[in-house]
């Protein structure tokens, strides 16, 4: 899976796209793994763009649920940005909006969390 | 199989509602009527009958108990949670005494909440009953008696006045009881649980409860999607949410509206029936995860037909 970077703000910016479902959350989790081995203290923090995800399953979930606890245990700052509607509804109606950190878009987390 | 009949939909507990819940409805009712005056006993229960499910009626505190009614004499009924209390007083005012009645009991698992209300199943103390415990546990019959020895509980399991055989069945192999076929399937919970699978000549119920489903394992997803596969109704632990079932509730044994959706979807359910319910969550909270797993499957369900979802609560009636 192919998870485009750029920087902005002093983060890491990666573009996440698709469905991401049973079919292809193993595929993410390891897209994410070179991502997430930088993702620590005193490196730039990682953020998932999720403007071009229209899905995603509850093991796309499980994927980020333990790249947050990779990050938080690495002492690093990882989030997701703009997702779309149906995926926010995804995330609130399993809870994960308070697992993850969420931000209504890019812009607005590179305020929060960038430099 | 004609109907299933929820007689206890709590998970973990038996609850009970609070004098504060009973006054938050009554002043929800009051407030909906706003003013109104009812000309007649009818325009109230009208009114009534429009009020939310929150606010006029309960999902109700029993553990787990699930009669599946079916047009054979004999009686299936999952589990022996507290409900099979109510069971038992409801099969006794239905065929009376004496009048011998052979009960079907397929057990999930030995834990107290599914076992409890065995000794207040007041069939299982009237002579001429046949009662047959299926279940896959070595020690299902040793379970059965150790809750109903001293110091425990004052009626020692050896007054029972049927007769209690106990049938242990195999996981994976599908055996012809009453009528249906029914395959027992191992679940992952603390001891051990087990799913089954009823298949009559034209309808499939699946009894799933206490099983977690860990998100990682394909192997294991795929399992359960032929397990559900094309049934009627499945009845699914959906006691948390995602996130607490993958976070601080991971290995607690338990699964969520959320995999109980995607499952019965991959498997072409036509109902789930949310099950098991978290003892901590009153009417207004279960409600709302009610509304927000039907929002769920809409918003997920693309091109395949919908698949009903249903929030179990104790007394509820479906027709299959």
């Amino acid at each position: 899976m192919n998870l485009p970077t750029r920087e902005q703000s002093g983060i890491i910016v990666a573009s996440v796209s698709g469905r991401i479902d049973h079919t292809i959350s193993e595929a993410f989790e390891k897209s994410l793994q070179p991502l997430l081995a930088q993702c620590s203290a005193g490196n730039p923090g990682l953020l998932l763009d999720f403007s071009a995800v229209e899905y995603i399953s509850s093991a796309g979930l499980r994927v980020l649920m333990a790249a947050s606890r990779l990050a938080k245990a690495q002492k690093g700052i990882f989030a997701i940005a703009a997702l779309q509607p149906l995926v926010q509804e995804v995330f609130a109606i399993s809870r994960f909006n308070l697992i993850v950190p969420c931000y209504a878009s890019v812009e607005s987390a590179c305020k929060v969390i960038g430099k | 199989m004609k109907r299933v009949i929820f007689w206890g939909t709590r998970g973990s507990l038996p609850v009970a509602m609070t004098t504060r819940e009973i006054r938050s409805k009554v002043v929800n009712a009051l407030l909906a009527a706003n003013g109104r005056k009812f000309s007649s006993q009818g325009a109230i229960e009208q009114f009534v009958s429009e009020l939310p499910f929150s606010v006029a009626g309960t999902f109700g505190g029993n553990s787990s108990c699930v009669e599946i009614a079916c047009h054979g004499p004999e009686h299936i009924v999952c589990d022996m949670g507290s409900g099979a209390r109510q069971l038992g007083q409801a099969k006794l005012a239905q065929f009376g005494t004496p009048n011998p009645q052979t009960y079907h009991i397929f057990i999930s698992h030995l834990h107290w909440d599914h076992l409890m209300g065995f000794p207040f199943f007041a069939p299982m103390y009237i002579p001429g009953n046949r009662i047959i415990v299926h279940g896959c546990h070595a020690n299902l019959e040793e379970a059965f008696r150790l809750q109903m020895r001293a110091p425990c509980f004052p009626v020692d399991y050896s007054q029972a006045g049927a007769r209690i055989e106990f049938d242990l069945m195999v996981p994976g192999q599908t055996r012809y009881i009453a009528g249906l076929n029914v395959t027992p399937r191992l679940q992952l919970h603390a001891g051990d649980s087990y799913g089954y699978r009823f298949e009559s000549i034209d309808r499939t119920v699946v009894y799933s409860t206490d099983s977690e489903h860990k998100l990682d394992n394909a192997e294991e997803y795929q399992g359960f999607v032929k397990f559900f596969d094309k049934a009627d109704l499945v009845i699914f632990d959906a006691m948390y949410s995602l996130a607490e079932a993958v976070t601080v509730r991971a290995d607690w044994g338990h699964s969520s509206n959320v995999v109980g959706v995607e499952l019965c979807q991959a498997a072409k359910a036509k109902r789930l029936a949310l099950f098991h319910h978290e003892p901590s969550h009153d009417d207004t909270q279960l409600a709302r995860l009610y509304a927000e797993t039907r929002r769920l499957e809409q918003i997920t369900r693309g091109d395949a037909p919908p698949l009903e979802i249903i929030s179990a609560y104790d007394g509820l009636i479906l027709e299959l």
